[in-house]
């Protein structure tokens, strides 16, 4: 049996179609530019932010601990759950999948009478492809993120954790604004600047039609809390709190891992997550809720437990310290492949290192992109020295390559099985040989970057031969040429 | 076989390996650093500004009047009051007040011009106020639809240093809402625009004694 034949969870088609070539190749020149200017920024606030607290390093062995002990009992946690969510009067469904998790909430959005409902950005419910899923049932999803309206509003794909529009800058995302807007409800304002100001008034303005009529919201959630049965969403903008309360039905659709087991252990992650997210002391707006509560919020309130690969993830020793990840996206901005490549070349949900260790653990390595995914890494380690609860990213990649590359026994739908080594043809070989050849030799990558160059106005761009693994996700200008190249060869001169 | 019967044996058969057990290390800080009463006060006035909130103090003598003049300054002409809000924080002959309803609809709440609460308490080293729905703070949506929260903490009584002081005190089946300042994006360009669905313009009154 090789890995292409176990059989891949369901996944959503990866979203809408790129713009036109010839717009690409300007808008990647673009795209760069905002990611080094976004990431950088970034990781400067977050450095001062997590230096504000003595005990950084006791928090984040604490936070690393509660989650390695939740999850050694997560079967004893998640009942725990359960119980408590029923008793403050939630339903709780348990998803095995992405098809039986977007069945379930289809039904209860149905259920309601409802055609639309609002959305709080919930990485999980992009995982499973749920706005499609609830499109296809005839139910419209609005994203109320600003960041995820930009997205979806794009028709675009988002390319990074906590700003998944970081690829857009200020006019883009006016031009999209203006052209989009009234297709979906209020449009923009005329005129429309392309300042931050305006274009967030805008959004506002576009949105609040939509919480103040909403029935149904749909969200995540950052922790869950197994003692108490309270659910916990950070945001900023407070979109997070409308879609929380105001509606009368709130179904939320939570990955297994983000159980804790008491309320207490909240008060590492109130203090970790923030510093390490948005760089700041504190995001403007947490909400905690337990089940119902009379006269204020929801009065139906549903808990949809995913599964879809977790447990999978579980099974492998050395990968299951992957789902400690609280999300922070703090390894994405620190991380030289990242910052050259972007979001979108990962082909996946999520992004950058946690990404390249996620979901080849959650989908498997069958495709050429997931087999790809653990070489997509120069192994510096900095993910790793910011991670708030202390994932050894580098360790996991080197794991994965060689499950890769020598084959050996994984979990896949909850059965245990052997993958055989890669062979030569194989998707799995010709991501190793990208690797290589990408990051290696630079004689390699430069004849490739100048096929790419004649191809530029040709679409779809991809590498030749053995590079495919990596453009197959279709970024193909994220493999950044020129830069990366330099960057590399520098990296490998320069001894640390 | 139900998922739940499917999920729990998938998770029981991925922890045969008998991973040891793991004892949480409880060793970091309790608070960052010891304050007064007041140095505490201090800094969470610092950080509440530092994240935009507004910061006003005064004492009881003083409350109502100040609430009136903020009022007056943002032209409301009416203000959202929670059912156990001490009647003498408004001044009479001021705006219109609209009490917390269970009927009233999202659309009716959005022509309220401000909301008047309590807190269940503030975090000095975070910047941060938290609200929990008792009387005087009322339904979680009255400090969310109108765009002007005035929020009025005792210090230095509702005051404490940091989050784990915080966590005890409150109830966690009660509906929690953390505040630290006015709502934020950072979605374009990570440019940090104050101000989107949330209150956009929020009022902190620290209210002490002179
Ligand atoms: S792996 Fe660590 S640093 Fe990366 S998003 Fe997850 S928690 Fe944050």
């Amino acid at each position: 049996m090789t890995g292409t034949h176990l059989g891949m969870p369901a996944f959503p088609a990866v979203a809408p179609a790129f713009p036109a070539a010839a717009r690409e190749a300007v808008r990647d020149e673009v795209l760069r530019a905002n990611l080094r200017h976004a990431t950088h920024t970034i990781r400067d606030k977050r450095r001062r932010a997590v230096a504000e607290l003595a005990d950084w390093d006791r928090l984040r062995a604490a936070g690393k601990a509660v989650k390695d002990h939740t999850l050694r009992h997560l079967d004893r946690y998640l009942l725990q759950l359960d119980a408590a969510v029923t008793a403050a009067g939630g339903t709780v469904h348990w998803a095995a999948d992405a098809d039986e998790a977007n069945r379930i909430v289809t039904d209860l959005v149905r259920a309601t009478g409802e055609r639309e409902v609002v959305k709080v950005k919930s990485m999980a419910t992009q995982e499973i492809g749920l706005n499609e899923a609830l499109e296809e049932a005839g139910i419209a999803a609005y994203e109320t993120d600003l960041a995820e309206l930009i997205v979806q509003l794009g028709h675009d794909r988002p390319s990074h954790i906590l700003v998944p529009a970081i690829h857009r800058n200020r006019a883009e995302i006016r031009d999209i604004f203006r052209a989009e807007m009234g297709g979906w409800g209020r449009p923009a304002p005329e005129p429309l600047g392309d300042d931050p100001r305006e274009l967030a008034e805008a959004a506002r303005l576009h949105l609040r039609e939509k919480f103040l009529r909403a029935k149904v919201a749909v969200s995540g959630a950052n922790f869950m809390v197994a003692e108490t049965g309270t659910m916990v969403v950070f945001e900023s903008e407070g979109n997070g709190r409308m879609c929380l309360t105001l509606p009368e039905t709130l179904i939320s659709v939570v990955g297994i891992e983000k159980v804790v087991p008491t309320f207490r252990d909240l008060e590492i992650f109130l203090q970790t997550l923030p510093r390490s997210s948005t760089a700041e002391r504190m995001n403007p707006y947490t909400t905690m809720w337990t089940g119902t509560t009379d006269g204020d919020g929801p009065s139906a309130f549903h808990l949809v437990l995913l599964d879809n690969g977790r447990t999978d993830t579980l099974a492998d020793p050395t990968g299951r310290q992957a789902l400690r990840c609280i999300r922070c996206s703090a390894c994405l901005n620190v991380c030289p492949v990242y910052e050259r490549a972007g979001g979108h070349a990962y082909g996946s949900v999520y992004p950058g290192p946690i990404g390249a260790i996620l979901s080849p653990q959650l989908r498997g390595t069958g495709s050429a992109i997931d087999a790809s995914l653990p070489y997509a890494s120069t192994l510096c380690g900095a993910c790793y020295e910011v991670c708030p609860v202390a994932i050894d990213i580098p360790e996991v990649l080197v794991h994965l390559r060689e499950r890769v590359a020598q084959g050996g026994p994984v979990t896949r739908g909850g059965v245990r099985v052997t993958l055989r080594p890669a062979d030569g043809r194989t998707a799995e070989r010709a991501a190793m040989r990208a690797a290589r050849l990408l990051l290696d030799r630079p004689g390699a990558l430069r004849a490739a970057e100048r096929l790419l160059a004649r191809a530029r106005r040709l679409a779809p761009r991809t590498l030749p031969g053995a590079g495919r693994g990596w453009t197959d996700s279709r970024e193909l200008p994220t493999v950044a040429a020129e830069s990366f190249r330099d960057w590399w060869a520098r990296e490998r001169s320069d001894p640390r | 076989m139900s998922s739940k019967d499917r999920i729990l044996g998938r998770i029981r058969r991925a922890l045969r390996d008998d991973a040891p057990a793991v004892e949480v290390p409880r060793d970091y800080l309790h608070a960052h650093g010891s304050r007064t009463p007041a140095e505490r006060v201090d800094l969470l006035a610092a950080h509440l500004a530092e994240y935009r909130a507004v910061v006003h103090r005064t004492d009881e003598a003083g409350l109502p009047p100040l609430i009136a003049r903020l009022l007056a300054e943002r032209g409301a002409r009416s203000v959202l009051v929670p059912p156990g809000l001490p009647p003498h924080w408004l001044p009479a002959g001021g705006p219109t007040s609209v009490p917390d309803r269970a009927g009233s609809t999202p659309a009716e709440l959005d022509r309220v011009d401000s909301v008047l609460t309590g807190c269940a308490l503030a975090v000095a080293e975070t910047g941060t106020i938290v609200l929990d729905g008792g009387p005087d703070q009322g339904r979680r949506r009255i400090t969310l639809i109108p765009d002007h929260h005035i929020c009025v903490v005792r210090v230095p009584d509702q005051v404490v240093d940091s989050v784990p002081q915080a966590l005890p005190l409150l109830d966690p089946t009660r509906p929690l809402t953390w505040i630290s300042g006015p709502s934020a994006t950072s979605d374009i360009e990570l440019d940090r625009v104050e101000g989107v669905h949330g209150p956009r313009t929020l009022e902190v009154v620290l209210l002490g004694t002179q």
